[in-house]
C-alpha cells in the first residue's frame, strides 16, 4: 500500500484535489481510501461516499488535531492494509499554520491556494516548507502574473518541492497530480518507529488541563509572556 | 553549479552583493540577517539559540539544502535565457474519448504564429490545453505526445516552477492583491529577476494603454481597475514579462480592448498563441483553427481566402459597433 499524507489549511481545496486525483486513480484500476482529520466539523466523508471510496473521518475536538493526527495513524495504515488498499490518502488541516503531520519517507503533499495572499507562503512553517509536492489552486480566479508571483514565493521557501497548479473545479492538473501518487514498488506495512519531519508545537499549561479563568494566579505551566513595553516597539 | 562546502565560508556581505537574488531566500523564509552582514552563512545559520529553532520552526539542514537547490535553480534560469527558445509546438495525435484515433496526424505551431481551438463547452479543451502544458508523451488519458523543436522535450517542463512551458490568459481578470500598477509590476519583475525594471514597467504600461479604450497610470490601484483596463494591463504582462513561451487564452471578451492589437502584441513578443474561442472574429485572425468533439482533435482547419474575406466583412461590422458605443458613451444620439 502507498501512503500519501496531504494538508493544508481550511478551505484551500483538498477535498476538491483529492476527489479529482481519486478519479484518474480509479481509471488504472487502483484502490484508493481517504481518512479525513479535522477537528470540529467535516462532512467531506459524504464526497468522498460518493465518489465510491472508503472513507473514515477523526475529528479531534478539544486535542491539538496534529496530536490527534500522529496518535491515531498507525491504526490508520492498518485499517487501510485491512481494506486492500493500494493507496491510502490522509487529509488534514494544519490549522495553526505550524503543524505539519508530514513523516519521514511518506510521501507529503502541502495544497495551498492563490487567494489566500502573496504572504501566506511565509506565514506557513514546515507543513509547507517540508512538504515533498505543493498543490497551488485557484489559479483560475486570479491572473497570470499573480500566479507566477505566488508560485515564485512559495518556490523559495521550498526550493526542492515540486510545485504544480491544479485546479479542483476542472480538474485541469490532477491527472498530472496521479500520476506522482502511485509507485508500485513500494508498500508501506506499518508507521511505527517511523518518525515525523518535524516536531509539533508545545503547550502543557494550565489552559490545557482545562482552566477557563484569566488572569496569572490562574497561569501554570508552560506560560510566556508578551513583551509590551518599550522594547517591543 | 554551487555546492554547499563552497557557500557556508561565504558572509552574508559577499553572498548578497555576488547573488542579489539570495536575498528574497532569506526574506521569504522569515531569516533576519540584518546586523548579520560580517557573518558566514554557516555562523549566520550557528547563531539561532534551542529555544529560537524550536519556537519558530527553523531546521537548519533543511535551510541548507533548500538555499543551494533555489540558488543552483536561479543561476540555471537567469542562465536560460540565453538559450535557445520556444521555436515550435507540435501535437502528435492520440485518442477521443471513445478510444478513436483523432482525425488528423500531427499539427506544428510555429513561434508567431495564433492558433484558435473551437468546439462546444466540455469537449475536451482543457484536456487538450493540459496535454500541452505537462508535454504529453503518451502518458495522458488521450495519449496524445507534444513535442517541442521537433524533439521530445526536456522533463524540466514539466517541474520547474520558474521554468514553465505555458502562460494561461483565463477569462478571470480578477485581482486580490491590493496595490498599484507600479507596486504590482514591479512584483512580477522581481520574482522574473527582471535586471532593467523601469524600463519594463514604462515598456508594459505603454502597451496597456495602448490596448485599454480609457486610459490608466502606474499610481491607478489595480483593484479600481475596469475589466477591460485589467485585460489589457495582463496581456501586455504576460506577452512582455513572463518567460513562458506559449500563451493559451481562454476567449479574450470583447469588452473594452482592441484584440486585435492584443493578439499582434502577444505575437510580435515571438510567443505561440493558442486561443480557446466561440468568436468568429477571433477564430478567423488565427492561421489555423482546431476543431474539437468527443474530448478528441476532430479537424485542423487552414483558414481559407473566403474565410479572410468575411473577417474584413466582420471587422466592417465591430467598427460600426464600437463607434456607436463611443457615440453612446458621449451621450449623443446613434444615427443609422
Amino acid at each position: 500500500m502507498n501512503l500519501i499524507t496531504i494538508s493544508g489549511p481550511p478551505s484551500s481545496g483538498k477535498t476538491s484535489i483529492i476527489l479529482k486525483t481519486i478519479h484518474a486513480l480509479h481509471e488504472r484500476d487502483l484502490k484508493v481510501g481517504v481518512v479525513k482529520f479535522d477537528c470540529l466539523y467535516t462532512d467531506d466523508d459524504i464526497y468522498y461516499k460518493k465518489a465510491g471510496v472508503p472513507v473514515k473521518k477523526g475529528l479531534s475536538g478539544s486535542l491539538c488535531p496534529d496530536h490527534y493526527f500522529v496518535s491515531n495513524i498507525e491504526e490508520v495504515v492498518q485499517w487501510g492494509r485491512d481494506e486492500k488498499l493500494d493507496v491510502l490518502i490522509t487529509e488534514s488541516a494544519g490549522l495553526c499554520n505550524r503543524c505539519s503531520p508530514y513523516i519521514k519517507d511518506i510521501q507529503a503533499i502541502c495544497v495551498i491556494d492563490n487567494l489566500s495572499g502573496i504572504n501566506t507562503p511565509k506565514k506557513i512553517g514546515p507543513m509547507l516548507k517540508s512538504a515533498d509536492i505543493v498543490v497551488i489552486t485557484k489559479g483560475d480566479i486570479v491572473s497570470q502574473a499573480e500566479r507566477e508571483v505566488f508560485a515564485s514565493k512559495v518556490h523559495s521557501v521550498n526550493p526542492k518541492a515540486i510545485t504544480m497548479h491544479v485546479n479542483g473545479l476542472t480538474g485541469q492538473g490532477a491527472y498530472e497530480l496521479s500520476t506522482l501518487l502511485y509507485d508500485e514498488k513500494e508498500d508501506v506495512e506499518t508507521v511505527k518507529g517511523k518518525q515525523l519531519r518535524f516536531s509539533m508545537p508545545s503547550a502543557l499549561c494550565s489552559y490545557c488541563l482545562g482552566e477557563t479563568r484569566i488572569g496569572e494566579d490562574y497561569q501554570m505551566g508552560n506560560v510566556r509572556k508578551m513583551k509590551l513595553g518599550d522594547e517591543n516597539d | 553549479m554551487i555546492n554547499i562546502k563552497e557557500i557556508e565560508k561565504v558572509k552574508i556581505k559577499a553572498l548578497e552583493k555576488k547573488y542579489p537574488f539570495s536575498i528574497a531566500f532569506f526574506e521569504n523564509n522569515n531569516l533576519n540577517i540584518d546586523g548579520y552582514d560580517e557573518y558566514t552563512f554557516e555562523e549566520y545559520l550557528n547563531h539561532f539559540t534551542e529555544e529560537e529553532i524550536e519556537e519558530w520552526a527553523i531546521d537548519i539542514e533543511k535551510i541548507k539544502i533548500d538555499f543551494i537547490a533555489y540558488m543552483n535553480e536561479m543561476l540555471t534560469f537567469l542562465g536560460i535565457e540565453e538559450e535557445d527558445g520556444v521555436n515550435s509546438l507540435t501535437i502528435i495525435a492520440g485518442n477521443n474519448k471513445y478510444g478513436e484515433k483523432e482525425e488528423f496526424e500531427s499539427l506544428t505551431i510555429h513561434k508567431g504564429e495564433i492558433v484558435s481551438i473551437v468546439g462546444p463547452t466540455g469537449s475536451g479543451k482543457s484536456r487538450l490545453l493540459a496535454d500541452i502544458e505537462w508535454t504529453a508523451n503518451g502518458d495522458t488519458p488521450t495519449e496524445r505526445s507534444i513535442l517541442i523543436n521537433e524533439k521530445e522535450p526536456d522533463k524540466k517542463w514539466r517541474f520547474s516552477s520558474s521554468n514553465k512551458l505555458v502562460a494561461q490568459l483565463s477569462q478571470n481578470m480578477n485581482f486580490v492583491m491590493d496595490l498599484t500598477v507600479k507596486e504590482f509590476i514591479e512584483l512580477h519583475a522581481k520574482s522574473r529577476l527582471i535586471q532593467n525594471e523601469e524600463e519594463v514597467i514604462q515598456k508594459i504600461i505603454d502597451a496597456a494603454n495602448h490596448l485599454a479604450g480609457e486610459q490608466f497610470n502606474l499610481d491607478t490601484p489595480i483593484t479600481s481597475l475596469s475589466g477591460g483596463q485589467s485585460r489589457a494591463l495582463m496581456i501586455a504582462d504576460t506577452a512582455i514579462l513572463s518567460t513562458s513561451p506559449i500563451v493559451l487564452i481562454d476567449e479574450i471578451e470583447n469588452a473594452g480592448i482592441d484584440r486585435k492589437r492584443a493578439l499582434n502584441l502577444l505575437v510580435s513578443e515571438e510567443k505561440i498563441v493558442l486561443m480557446a474561442t466561440h468568436d468568429p472574429t477571433l477564430a478567423l485572425m488565427a492561421d489555423k483553427r482546431i476543431v474539437i468533439k468527443n474530448g478528441g482533435i476532430h479537424k485542423v482547419l487552414k483558414t481559407q481566402e473566403e474565410e479572410k474575406e468575411v473577417l474584413v466583412e466582420l471587422e466592417r461590422m465591430d467598427k460600426i459597433i464600437s463607434g456607436l458605443r463611443a457615440n453612446l458613451r458621449k451621450g449623443e444620439r446613434l444615427k443609422k
